[in-house]
């Protein structure tokens, strides 16, 4: 058996580590808003907890495979040998106690980075409406009263109130840099809470397949203080264009690419008429979500599949 | 009169799809003519496509697993390629419509036509010499199984030359994979081709735990079953309660799509996260359907190759079983992002965790098998070895997506595919080369040549490597699946070194395809003159010639502890000994099960195309075959002693000049 | 040909461990019986989750005929006590008795049959078929494959009826009815529930 590495691996971890140290720019890794930072450290965290394990069974797979070759004469060899009630304890014990940590960790974090709940702060939340559509995003401002196409504007530091729906194929609506991501569903709303506490332009992304114009269907964040915010408010109002339901069925037709489009006035309840040409669908399950918030009170609220009673 | 089937169907406008028909059609027409050539088509036909036999299905299965593996393989170099090249806004060479239906297509062959045949086939292989007995339970029904996986391998494959795939992924959620979306024939290739093989699986799975527990031989207790049964007997439980609910969930996506019913449509009250609930629900029994008889390859092997006992039987055992169970708790995994709300997101990701304790339990005692033992590095325990490093970090990756707060950033990201082929691939198809290395001497009488076989690994798990851990961090840059084309540069470099992985994967499978060559070239210097192929066998196929006689024993041996094979070598016992012989029962050959599934292609076909006639003309067919064959006396028949004692003096003369 | 019941097939003695074929098969399609018990459950999931889903449509009290279905249930229940008579015909070794049970117990499955597809013709020329709604979709379905699945079962009882009356009650034969005989209890138990999750909980 061979005992030096073959040429090829050394050249792979040379390689491998001039990439790495190249790769440090990782979207994941660099987050611009709080859920995505708390998401981070859950990766981090879990990926250390289970090196615990991971790295003594790699290191035990190569050491015995050196030392107990069958070349080597020099080792102890007990061909009977096969039980040990300490070792039994070790190995369910120590993985046992890992899950544990970590599954301490995953109920709480789960209930925190609930994508339902809204985020803890004293900012006023802003509320957009999206839409999935083939193959664009359709974003509403159902406060502000304007939409936009392909191009979400996000005030800095303000918690952001997503309500998504789909206008056709499951899809997902995500933005690496702000944190994780939720299905966009037909007939039905699901919802995201995230924040952007750093300015910059951010990638977006559907992340289900939907069909042919899946790997077009990306969008610019455009996270500003509160001036840039507020300027990028009024160049959409400045234009002509209105979103009811006319011009909104001409945006829905499949279109590969679709470039970035300001709508200034808006229909209002459009977004709920989307979700409700589903008809029939289950009003009367709902989903329920717990929410806790920063005191330590426990309240059970509702999220539904429809639209709820204004935040 | 063909319904929606025309000239049309066929791709002329595809230059790609059509050279391949061509190649495919040349390499099928110098197959034909060699076998008519060498004339053996007699033989072909008596002594396997018609066969029951256990040992010769088996082969079967895993032949034409082989043969889908280069298709699914193909899919990925296309795949790969269209990716390196796709970046800063070029197209690549694959439009979007073609791509879409590849990177399905991959997805369904790899899974049902590649890995789940090399389970069933080594399955078929080994598991009745394992337990000493004769056959499977019901012979018939496992040649049925058989054929029917025939069948639906053929209609994916006839999918590329007539009409399209699906272009949903290979889990085709609705309302995509519905009648609006996806209005083409290449859905419903997809359900039907899932369909038919699935009641293969189903029957397979029927026919292994009833012979496992009815057919070990005397003395074999359960707790005395080598630990590739165990595993096999836990597999077959799974496939037992998971199959059902994929049959039901394709059977109502087909309502949907061809009576306009309401199960998974947007529109009328359907409810597409139905569909995603059940189809993991199978899905996730599935990949485990996939791994454990793995597990059990490598339990095997470490123990040989070790010279060792194999550590902590029982845990092994038990571990098992746990898993088994906890499989069918844990299908929310894979949609966390769907919005199910925290507690139902916390408890499945709870019990995702828990089942990393027994695997690494596993993994624990196959190190503990080696420790102490004197290790032979021939090409089974280089698999073995590579798995234990290569499955451990796949594991540790799933653990990690098992926590629902990170998994709502890489769910559906290249990190999850990396994960989920550094299991499957550094899992079950590491474990599959290394059983089929290993149980290859057993089932053609020579071994496979090393040094081929070492060198493929070598490729193989380096070329997995390249291939695979660029996209843990293309998954952390934000890069998500299915992509066709895109314009982040910073990707590029990292799918130019996938790509260059899979050059390395595909030397190692050039190896392996010499390896076969060479070794059946040279048979006759390798030959296992024995049975006992590796020298250190320790289960009770090792006690057979090699290849078997027809009926594996001519007497059940009888049992008193685990090792059974290794416990006679011990006592100096003989595994063939002069005895009075009696006549042994047999089943009979039999064309049915490829009659049968033959006119169930038929009606899938016919179904795809909408040209009901035809489906109707082969579902009748498909009855009255049946139908014929249960009014069939003649199934089965006796060898006679004299018969047995000939053979049977064969081996004890062979065994003596050894 | 004997038309007696013949002593099992068992294998030689010599063979140990080889359970007889006949009991070996019943288990394997009990086993069977258990993997078709989950594609119900899969059903009656489906039918649970989907069964509000009424599109403006009609819902279950709207459509279901109780007294009508009642009679569908003694039917189906009655021709499981007639295959029962036909087993212990069968143990008995009276050809002709078997026939005329197995007979019987067509007769009564076919006007279960019968009448279930005139439930599902009244409802679908009313415009109330299974691609009106979602809940409509699974109760179809749902009964439907109970249908599906009694139908398959009267195609075997009457080539089952075929091989007794040309080779008599032999082993293979006996094994077959056996089969059978799961096989016809198992989807009355299966109707049981459907008769209550659907038909009972939808009209209360």
């Amino acid at each position: 058996m061979r005992t030096r590495l073959p040429d090829y691996l050394t050249r792979t971890l040379l390689i491998a580590a001039v990439l790495l140290l190249g790769g440090c720019d990782m979207v994941l890794f660099n987050p611009k808003g709080q859920v995505g930072l708390d998401q981070r450290n859950l990766i981090i965290l879990s990926t250390l907890l289970m090196l615990l394990v991971v790295v003594p069974v790699i290191v035990m797979a190569l050491v015995f495979s050196v030392k107990y070759r069958a070349s080597n004469e020099k080792a102890r060899y007990t061909p009977e040998w096969a039980h040990s009630r300490k070792i039994e304890t070790v190995v369910w014990g120590v993985p046992l106690l890992i899950i544990i940590v970590l599954g301490v960790v995953t109920w709480k974090s789960t209930h925190a980075l609930d994508p339902y709940r809204p985020l803890d702060s004293d900012v006023k939340p802003l509320v957009v409406q999206v839409i999935a559509t083939d193959w664009k995003w359709l974003f509403i401002y159902p406060e502000l009263g304007i939409a936009s196409v392909n191009e979400l504007a996000m005030p800095l530091d303000t918690p952001v109130n997503f309500r998504v729906t789909s206008d056709g194929a499951m899809t997902s609506f995500f933005i690496p840099a702000l944190g994780g991501q939720i299905y966009a569903m037909a007939g039905m709303q699901t919802q995201l809470h995230l924040i952007a506490n750093e300015a910059g332009e951010y990638r977006g992304i559907a992340a289900n397949y939907n069909g042919p114009g899946f790997s077009d269907m990306h969008f610019k964040t455009l996270a500003t203080d509160a001036a840039g915010f507020d300027n990028w408010v009024a160049g959409v109002r400045a234009g002509q264009a209105r979103l009811d339901k006319d011009s909104y069925a001409r945006l829905a037709r499949p279109t590969f690419n679709h470039p970035v489009e300001h709508y200034a006035s808006i229909q209002p309840d459009l977004f709920q008429s989307i979700i409700d040409k589903y008809e029939g669908m289950n009003r009367s399950r709902e989903v329920e979500h717990r929410m806790e918030h920063m005191q330590g009170r426990i309240e059970s609220s509702v999220g539904t599949g429809q639209q709820v009673s204004k935040e | 009169m063909f319904g929606k089937l025309s000239l049309e169907a066929i791709p002329t406008d595809e230059p790609i799809i059509m050279w391949t028909l061509a190649v495919v059609m040349l390499i099928a027409l110098a197959g034909i003519g060699a076998v008519t050539y060498y004339r053996k088509w007699t033989y072909l036909w008596t002594e396997w496509f018609t066969s029951v036999d256990h040992k010769r299905i088996g082969v079967m299965y895993i032949v034409v697993a082989l043969v889908m593996l280069l298709r699914g393989f193909s899919d990925a170099i296309m795949m790969r390629t269209q990716q390196a090249m796709a970046s800063d806004g070029s197209a690549g060479y694959l439009p979007p419509e073609h791509y879409d239906q590849i990177f399905t297509a991959h997805g369904v062959i790899m899974i049902f036509f590649m890995a789940m045949p090399l389970v069933v086939g080594l399955m078929n292989i080994v598991v009745p010499l394992q337990i000493g007995a004769r056959d499977v339970a019901f012979p018939f029904l496992n040649a049925l199984s058989f054929w029917l996986f025939v069948a639906g391998a053929m209609l994916v494959n006839v999918s590329l030359a007539i009409g399209e795939f699906a272009r949903t992924g290979w889990v085709a959620y609705p309302p995509l994979s519905g009648l609006s979306y996806s209005p083409g024939v290449g859905v419903d290739y997809y359900i039907w081709s899932l369909q038919i093989s699935g009641v293969g699986t189903l029957l397979t799975g029927v026919n292994f735990f009833v012979t496992i527990l009815k057919m070990r031989t005397p003395g074999m207790t359960l707790f005395r079953m080598p630990v590739f049964t165990w595993t096999v007997l836990c597999t077959s439980v799974l496939i037992l309660a998971s199959f059902p609910i994929l049959t039901a969930t394709l059977f109502m996506l087909s309502l949907d799509r061809y009576l306009d019913m309401h199960f998974f449509t947007n529109e009328l009250g359907g409810n597409p996260m139905m569909y995603v609930n059940l189809i993991w629900a199978w899905g996730h029994p599935e990949v485990y359907i996939l791994i454990l008889p793995a597990f059990g390859v490598f339990s095997e092997v470490a123990s040989t190759f070790s010279r060792k006992r194999l550590f902590g039987y029982h845990s092994l055992v038990w571990a098992t079983i746990v898993i088994t169970i906890l499989s069918f708790i844990v299908w929310v995994h894979h949609f966390f992002t769907m919005g199910s709300g925290a507690n139902v997101n916390a408890f499945f990701g709870i019990m995702t965790m828990i089942i990393a304790v027994p695997t690494g339990v596993k993994i624990f005692t196959w190190l503990f098998t080696m420790y102490r033992g004197r290790v032979r590095f021939e090409t089974p325990m280089l698999w073995t070895v590579g798995f234990i490093v290569t499955f451990s970090i796949g594991g540790m990756t799933g653990v990690l997506l098992a926590v629902p707060g990170a998994d709502f950033l890489l769910h559906n990201s290249l990190f999850l595919i990396a994960h989920f082929h550094n299991v499957i691939i550094g899992g079950a198809v590491f474990g599959y080369l290394c059983g089929l290395t290993y149980w290859f001497p057993k089932a053609f009488g020579f071994k496979l040549h090393d040094g081929l076989g070492r060198a493929a690994f070598w490729c193989w798990i380096t070329g997995f490597y390249f291939a695979f851990m660029p996209s843990y961090f293309l998954g952390f840059m934000g890069m998500t699946r299915r992509l066709n084309h895109f314009d982040v540069p910073e990707w590029r470099p990292w799918l130019e070194v996938e790509l260059l992985g899979v050059g390395i994967i595909l030397c190692g499978v050039v190896c392996q395809i010499l390896q076969f060559f060479f070794s059946i070239r040279r048979r006759h210097q390798n030959r296992d003159v024995t049975g006992d192929s590796w020298g250190d066998g320790r289960t009770l196929e090792w006690s057979t010639a090699s290849p078997p006689p027809f009926y594996n024993f001519a007497q059940q041996p009888v049992v008193d502890g685990i090792d059974a094979y290794w416990g006679m070598k011990e006592r100096g016992q003989k595994t063939a000994v002069e005895a009075d012989f009696q006549s042994i029962h047999m089943p009979r050959n039999t064309s049915m099960g490829l009659v049968i599934s033959l006119f169930s292609l038929v009606m899938c076909f016919a179904l795809v195309w909408h040209i009901w006639w035809l489906a109707i003309v082969g579902l009748v067919a498909t009855i009255a075959g049946v139908i014929w064959r249960s009014a069939d006396d003649d199934i089965d028949y006796y060898v006679p002693a004299e018969e047995v004692a000939r053979i049977e003096n064969q081996r004890i003369k062979a065994l003596a000049e050894a | 040909m004997s038309n007696l019941v013949q002593p099992d097939a068992t294998a030689p003695e010599s063979e140990h461990g080889h359970a007889d074929a006949g009991s070996m098969t019943l288990f394997g399609f009990w086993v069977y019986l258990m993997t078709d018990c989950i594609l119900f459950a899969t059903l009656f999931a489906t039918y649970a989750v989907l069964g509000q889903s009424v599109a403006g449509g009609p819902g279950a009290a709207d459509i279901f005929e109780l007294p009508y279905v009642l009679t569908e249930t003694f039917i189906l229940l009655f021709s499981s006590i007639t295959y029962g008579f036909a087993m212990l015909a069968l143990s008995a070794g009276q050809k002709q008795k078997v026939l005329a049970w197995l007979g019987l117990t067509f007769v009564l499955g076919l006007a279960f049959i019968g009448m279930e597809v005139y439930e599902f013709h009244k409802l679908i020329a009313e415009g109330n078929g299974p691609n009106r709604s979602a809940f409509l979709t699974g109760f179809f379905t749902l009964v439907g494959t109970h249908g599906l699945h009694v139908t398959t079962g009267l195609l075997w009882m009457a080539v089952v009826m075929f091989q007794v009356q040309r080779n008599g009650l032999t082993t293979v034969n006996a094994t077959r009815m056996g089969c059978l005989s799961l096989f016809w209890h198992f989807l009355d138990v299966v109707w049981i529930c459907v008769f209550t999750v659907v038909y009972l909980f939808g009209v209360m």
